[in-house]
């Protein structure tokens, strides 16, 4: 069994590793995990990440979780073009710099906000209280400005001149709250330059596939009562 | 100027940086910011980092933010041995992976427990109500639990037989709640003896030294309001 990749494409940390997956033309066999099924919470998948989170990876006997360590992973044993992680020294620590500083800052503000604004309502049946809502936009919006004024600067890309894993995970973040309506994009030409430049690189047709499933998210059926029960207690945290 | 690094003991990713760079004899400034009197708020380190944290570096003109990118910087400039990160694809993606994990998961309840536990009473003059405290060590307990059952297991480092840049993540955060009068260590054998591990390996001097400060944090006198007024909000928003 070769490279197996266990994803959601519903997940925006998915979306990363398969877009950079698909972009190298690294070989692999796709495992759907249903998010929204509670799919993560099998037995089978705890076997590959006793995380139960999306992505995971399984190569052999190999298991791997987190997105930034299965793209540095893939990036090493598929070696692939040097300006995803580059070698050079402070170029690379500029890529090291966005995907540790994203954690807790742009990937939390994206997630809280896609979920307010979308999922709750929309999926949960759960209203969130307008004031709860109106704090994470505006975190959010603190966060695009920090992207903007520290990361991106008058850079073409996040990490320097040239697309690296740091655009691909910052992107596929910020088509989330943009799944939701948030109109992250509008308002912030420099920002909306780099989403042009990074879906060029990337290829529009590839960029389109991995984000088709969150694009649809308000289109999505109530969740059933025996769903929301099990998903209910792991996304209270995203009410904060 | 050499390299700077911009540090306050109290701060976990700040000991990791200065313990690493201290056993690897990496020469550096020590440019101390000390965080209890607001000096992270600086104009001037602004200019080092605008994100207005520490650990910040500066190598010439280079400025980088973000321990572990710092860590990883300080490991390729210095050529430090292997262990530390290695170059074995699969090895190295075990760091990669705890070090991602560490972000959300054990900084983040090492963080509460300690401000929660010791620093709004004693230092803001905040009161924190039994609950929340209860809440926050239940959540600390579980998350230091993951770190021994799904990272460390009967290994003898938490990535495999040799200490690498995820175990002095991961020792700095525990000393937090440490600091704080937390036992995390005990009735957890197994972690206790990978702790006498990481000190020896380490060295017990330089660990010590590292861990002066946080240790005497519960003897931190009261912030006056003028800090008190500037260091709330971001307080608040820091433990979210």
């Amino acid at each position: 069994m070769g490279l197996e990749l266990y994803l959601d494409l519903l997940s925006q940390p998915s979306r990363a590793v398969y877009i950079f997956a698909k972009k190298n033309g690294i070989p692999f066999e796709l495992r759907s995990v249903e998010l929204l099924k509670g799919q993560q919470h099998s037995d089978a998948f705890a076997q590959v990440n006793p995380l139960k989170k999306v992505p995971a990876l399984k190569d052999g006997d190999f298991t791997l979780a987190e997105s930034v360590a299965i793209l540095l992973y893939l990036s090493r044993k598929y070696e692939v073009p040097d300006h995803w992680y580059p070698q050079d020294l402070q170029a690379r620590a500029r890529v090291d710099e966005y995907l540790a500083w994203q954690h807790t800052a742009l990937r939390s503000s994206c997630t809280r906000a896609m979920w307010q604004k979308m999922m709750f309502p929309v999926f949960l049946g759960e209203q969130v209280p307008p004031e709860t809502l109106a704090s994470t936009l505006a975190e959010l919006d603190r966060c695009l400005q920090l992207l903007e004024d520290k990361f991106l600067k008058d850079q073409d890309f996040v990490a320097g001149p040239h697309i690296s894993v740091a655009d691909l995970v910052a992107i596929t973040e910020l088509m989330h709250p943009v799944s939701a309506g948030c109109q992250v994009f509008r308002s912030r030409p420099k920002l909306a330059a780099w989403r042009q430049r990074v879906e060029a690189e990337v290829g529009k047709d590839l960029f389109q596939e991995a984000h088709a499933a969150v694009m649809k998210v308000e289109d999505l059926p109530p969740a059933d009562p025996a769903i929301k029960e099990k998903l209910k207690p792991s996304v209270q945290c995203l009410l904060q | 100027m050499g390299l700077e690094l911009y540090l306050d003991l109290l701060s976990q990713p700040c000991r990791a940086v200065y313990i690493f760079a201290k056993k690897n004899r990496i020469p550096f400034e020590l440019r101390p910011v000390d965080l209890l009197k607001g000096q992270h708020l600086s104009d001037a380190f602004a200019q080092v980092n605008p994100l207005k944290k520490v650990p910040a570096l500066k190598d010439g003109n280079f400025t980088l933010a973000e321990s572990v990118a710092i860590l990883l910087y300080l490991t390729r400039k210095y050529k430090v041995p292997d262990h530390w990160y290695p170059q074995d694809v699969q090895a190295c993606a075990l760091v990669d992976e705890y070090l991602a994990w560490q972000h959300t998961a054990l900084r983040r309840s090492c963080l509460r427990a300690l401000w929660h536990k010791v620093m709004f009473p004693i230092f803001l003059g905040e009161p924190v109500s039994p609950e929340m405290l209860e809440a926050t060590l239940a959540e600390l307990d579980v998350t230091v639990q993951l770190l021994e059952d799904r990272f460390l297991q009967n290994k003898t480092f938490l990535t495999g037989p040799h200490i690498s840049l995820a175990d002095l993540v991961a020792i700095t955060e525990l000393m937090h709640p440490v600091g704080a009068g937390c036992q995390v260590f005990e009735g957890r054998p197994r972690l206790a003896a990978w702790r006498q591990r990481v000190e020896a390996a380490v060295g017990e001097d330089l660990f010590r030294e590292a861990h002066e400060v946080i240790l005497k944090a519960k003897d931190s006198p009261p912030a006056d309001p003028t800090i008190k007024q500037k260091l709330m909000p971001l307080v608040l928003a820091m433990i979210q």
